[in-house]
């Protein structure tokens, strides 16, 4: 959706990782475009930018979305967190990076933020998931590295 | 706009050419879900989720869970609506027929006032629907089911999950106390240019004992009213099978969810 005509640019408000957030968009620009382009986050990927991959998952109002499907004008007076707020304080990994880590569940990378941002999602809401559940809730991940059995259980591995 | 899962994807890769994108989620009656006496209201822009994760309307409209939770994956789910899925008129939409056979109505608004129009006639070739120009859907009514009905959709895709039908089917029943059937729907998506109401199948059952036999022979009508076509996903007889298949499977699972077993 890039255009040509110069369009006036929104101003949206959102609370980006916890901190309150002031940034210029363009109408057409998408959530993803907003955080990676505009917020400079990188964090986010980029992967099939129509809704399939998930690999651009982030959390908005507590339900995870595809950012790339949705406008960066909509984050306006929403919580979006994304992969960076995703460790506590900065210093040390969430439990489900660091079960990532030691599990080995990623090899080139792109899809583990999407995936990270999705597994804390469903652990949040049910922590004792069992493998049946983790495979549903990631079915809106797509990973061509692991084959996905190892991503299954280091969230497993997050949750004792 | 409602979710903007179909849109947005859809006009980046060049199938609309906007000028405007209204964001219909600015309008109050269209994220709105209430559920009484008369039954469920349905803003067009309520996300999947907010179905699926009422206790009441989940026990009240079984049909409709069942596509409310096999729409895309989560993040889809976060943001996609049934009136969505509706106005985006694919021919193997998802929620279309479980909307069907739970009768609902569709409320459209416009520069020449409102209408309404049934589910059923809201398709009107693949992608396109009944909206004129200017009009939009503001939302849905369902009637609340009476006692002795259940609902059921299930569609066959060759993976797991996220996968676009080649064949859905959603039914309904009602039964009285003694098992025979009062009413009935069947609704077939993916096997024609838009989702079909098969009157002939479901008129057999009205006034016979809900068993194997009669759903038997109604799926056999079934997949005589439908109209497939051969492509990548599947071929006629194929498709004809999957019909019959899942209308038995749905019936069954409709009474069942009725509360009679069969």
């Amino acid at each position: 959706m890039t255009q040509a005509n110069p369009v006036r640019k929104i101003v949206v408000n959102t609370t980006l990782n916890g901190q309150q957030s002031e940034f210029l968009v363009a109408p057409y620009q998408s959530l993803l475009e907003l955080l990676r382009e505009v917020a400079g986050l990188t964090g986010t990927k980029e992967g099939c930018n129509d809704g399939n991959c998930g690999a651009c998952t982030v959390s908005m109002d507590g339900r995870i979305v595809d950012s790339c499907l949705v406008l960066g004008a909509e984050a306006e007076g929403k919580q979006i967190n994304t992969i960076e707020g995703m460790a506590p304080d900065g210093t040390q990994l969430h439990p489900l990076q660091q079960a990532f880590l030691e599990e080995a569940a990623l090899q080139c990378g792109i899809c583990t933020p999407g995936f990270l941002v999705a597994a804390k999602a469903l652990l949040e809401r049910e922590p004792n998931a069992d493998e049946g559940r983790i495979r549903l809730w990631l079915a809106g991940n797509l990973c061509r590295c692991t084959g996905y059995d190892k991503i299954i259980r280091a969230v497993q591995k997050a949750q004792a | 706009m409602a979710g903007g899962t179909d849109i947005l994807a859809q006009t980046r890769g060049g199938r609309f050419d906007l000028d405007v994108l209204v964001d219909l989620k600015g309008v109050p009656e269209t994220t709105e879900l209430r559920f009484g006496p008369d039954g469920l209201y349905l803003g067009a822009s309520v996300p999947c989720y907010r179905i699926y994760e009422d206790p009441a309307v989940a026990a009240a409209y079984p049909g409709i869970i069942d596509a409310a939770s096999l729409i895309g994956g989560i993040q889809i789910q976060s943001r996609a609506s049934l009136g969505g899925n509706l106005c985006n008129a694919s021919p193997s939409a998802d929620g279309i027929c479980p909307l069907i056979v739970h009768s609902a109505t569709a409320h459209i608004a416009g520069p020449n006032g409102r209408r309404s129009v049934p589910v059923e006639e809201f398709s009107s070739a693949p992608g396109l629907t009944v909206l004129g120009n200017g009009e939009f859907l503001i939302g849905l009514d369902l009637p609340r089911p009476t006692s002795g009905f259940g609902a059921a959709y299930e569609r066959f895709i060759p993976r797991n999950e996220m996968d676009i039908a080649v064949v859905g089917v959603a039914s309904s029943i009602t039964v009285n106390a003694g098992g025979t059937v009062q009413a009935a729907r069947i609704a077939l998506a993916a096997v024609g240019p838009v989702p079909i109401l098969a009157h002939r199948a479901a008129g057999s059952l009205i006034g016979k004992q809900a068993d194997a036999s009669a759903f038997e022979a109604a799926s056999t009508l079934a997949a005589q009213e439908a109209t497939p076509i051969s492509d990548m996903r599947g071929d006629i007889e194929f498709r004809r099978t999957l019909v019959r298949v899942l209308a038995q499977r749905t019936l069954t699972k409709a009474l069942d969810r009725a509360g009679h077993s069969n």
